[in-house]
């Protein structure tokens, strides 16, 4: 078995702030590994290390079997980038955009025409080829970025939260790009905060929180962490639900105050569901509105990321 | 695997596309390009029918302004150029380009070559409009292809410089304000009004700044007044700022981690 990405104990701080205390990852050749965390979780620094443009402090970080460090340059050779910002020149067109990238990597020129050309049909640019990118929409521009990676296929894709601040069809259209991208055999590490997205693209997902891996497994693995079905309390009123909080004894319950709704898991079975509510209706909160359902990533990333929720009694 | 034979960056190949892209972004902005041509024209006619009059030299001072001007005029294109390379810091792009496995330079060389383009077609124009107003330099032609390879080595090196500051300047705006030290300095050199008509710490300082022998050396070879050493002060001086800042422009445009 062969890694793209092999990170073990990587440090780094900015002045007194930890932002990586120790991260361990490792991506397989060829999958899609999906990290999964909050803002300020150092999703974004740690790609910023992994693809040479930060120094890390302690650890080991190796891409395509080189130092990041000290190997950056041929590192460069076998990633590509595409940010957290569109990372396109806004005052050119597609086309310059895609022949600037060929003429960096000396693609040779009579083939590089016909593999703009290509890149252009292929992530579906054809229409506004000719356009400058400020006049892109935010789906067509994370296209152009896309294809801007892809002049020269690289061995590892850096996806940066590809489809923040997308509408859902613009956000369907990169997922489709990028499922292709993935089965043609290039190695993703996607950064997202969107579950969703993990559990459609990755093969694998590294949650991140506080700057360590906290978990790391296929999303039906992380999903299995969290057992049985959660059985969702639905309140109209905060008293109610305050109520409900204090008086539900299971202990790896979440809550949402805005909402006004209480996760208890449960075994399924339909004694442990009406134990819990009789013991509401006895404590004088019963719910609004009951539901069950199978845990989905959200479940595990609230279970794993928000440890101060489950020690509430 | 592709890093099997990793071919080194060529900052020539890589500085060439650079370029390109640096002076499209110049046409493509056509606005900006106008009020950098118009603004050191109209200053010059400010100097020669406005202030000229009152201001006295041995001639006409349209003949003792000129090296000035073309100074002054220089100093506002590092000013644009110090804002485009602040304003392109903070584009998605130059991500993409620090993590591409090109010559770490390149980005700046565009950059520095387009600067140098845009102040040839503003020198020449300020030329051209002096000619018009009377300005009458006795320089013959060796004269003037010194004049020019003083001015390019010049202008290089504060484009360089200005490159150089936006790097460091977190803003356009920030960058801008900087570089309007150096629209300032011709005021206090030898270019509006000679040394010796100054207060006694102002033309100690006149004297010594970089401007002056580089504008004296300019009206030296165009109206044959004499250039002593200023001419050897003036490559000294563009010599030093040129090599200090193409070495911490290629620094900071690895480091920069915004």
């Amino acid at each position: 078995m062969t890694y793209t990405v092999e990170v073990e104990g990587l440090t780094k701080s900015y002045g007194s702030t930890d932002v990586l205390r120790g991260v361990d990852l490792a991506v397989e050749t060829g999958t899609v590994l999906a990290l999964l965390g909050t803002n300020g979780a150092g999703k974004t620094t740690l790609v910023r290390v992994l693809a040479t443009l930060i120094g890390y402090d302690g650890g080991s970080a190796r891409v395509a079997g080189r130092d990041v460090a000290r190997e950056a340059h041929a590192v460069r050779n076998a990633i590509s980038l595409t940010g957290q910002y569109a990372a396109v020149d806004e005052v050119l067109t597609a086309r310059e955009n895609l022949t600037m990238v060929a003429r960096l990597r000396r693609l040779p020129r009579p083939g590089s025409a016909a593999r703009v050309d290509d890149v252009v049909e292929r992530f579906d640019l054809t229409a506004i080829a000719d356009r400058r990118a400020s006049t892109y929409s935010g789906g067509q521009r994370r296209r152009l970025d896309l294809a801007m990676s892809m002049v020269v296929p690289p061995t590892l894709l850096f996806l940066d939260e590809p489809t923040t601040g997308l509408d859902p069809r613009s956000r369907d259209q990169v997922w489709a790009t990028v499922r292709e991208l993935a089965d043609t055999g290039v190695t993703v590490l996607l950064t997202t905060q969107h579950l969703e997205e993990a559990d459609r693209l990755a093969d694998r997902v590294a949650v991140l929180d506080g700057g360590r891996v906290v978990a790391d497994g296929t999303p039906e693995e992380l999903k299995a962490q969290v057992s049985g079905e959660i059985l969702r309390l639905s309140y109209g009123d905060a008293r109610t639900y305050e109520t409900a909080l204090a008086s539900v004894r299971t202990p790896e319950v979440t809550a949402d105050p805005v909402l006004l709704t209480v996760d208890v898991p449960t075994d399924a079975a339909p004694e442990s569901v009406c134990r819990v509510l009789a013991e509401l209706a006895a404590a004088g909160a019963p719910p609004r509105r009951v539901d069950m359902h199978a845990p989905s990533l959200d479940d595990v990333f609230r279970t794993l990321t928000a440890p101060s929720l489950e020690a509430r009694p | 695997m592709s890093t099997a034979t990793t071919p080194r960056a060529s900052l020539v190949l890589d500085s060439q596309v650079m370029v390109r892209r640096s002076l499209v972004t110049t046409l493509r902005n056509p606005e900006a390009f106008f009020t950098a041509l118009a603004l050191p024209v109209a200053l010059m006619l400010l100097f020669v029918y406005v202030f000229g009059g009152a201001l006295s030299t041995d001639g006409a001072y349209v003949d003792y302004v000129v090296p000035g001007i073309i100074l002054l005029c220089a100093g506002f294109g590092a000013g644009t150029t110090a804002a485009a390379v602040a304003h392109d810091m903070t584009n998605g792009i130059i991500d993409r380009f620090r993590s591409m496995p090109i010559a770490a330079g390149s980005v700046i060389v565009g950059h520095v070559v387009a600067s140098v383009a845009r102040n040839a077609v503003a020198t020449t124009l300020v030329i051209g409009v002096a000619l018009l107003v009377g300005w009458r330099p006795s320089g013959g032609p060796v004269a003037w292809l010194a004049a020019i390879g003083a001015l390019t080595v010049f202008v290089l090196a504060i484009s360089w410089l200005a490159a150089t500051v936006g790097l460091i300047a977190r803003t356009p705006e920030s960058a801008n304000a900087f570089t309007m030290v150096l629209a300032f300095l011709p005021y206090v050199s030898t270019a509006f009004v000679p040394a010796d008509t100054l207060p006694p710490a102002l033309r100690g300082f006149a004297e010594n700044q970089p401007m002056t022998p580089m504008i004296e050396t300019l009206r030296g070879l165009w109206m044959g007044t004499p250039i002593g050493d200023h001419g050897w002060w003036a490559l000294g001086w563009c010599g030093v700022i040129l090599v200090g800042a193409a070495v911490c422009s290629a620094r900071l445009f690895r480091r920069r981690t915004a």
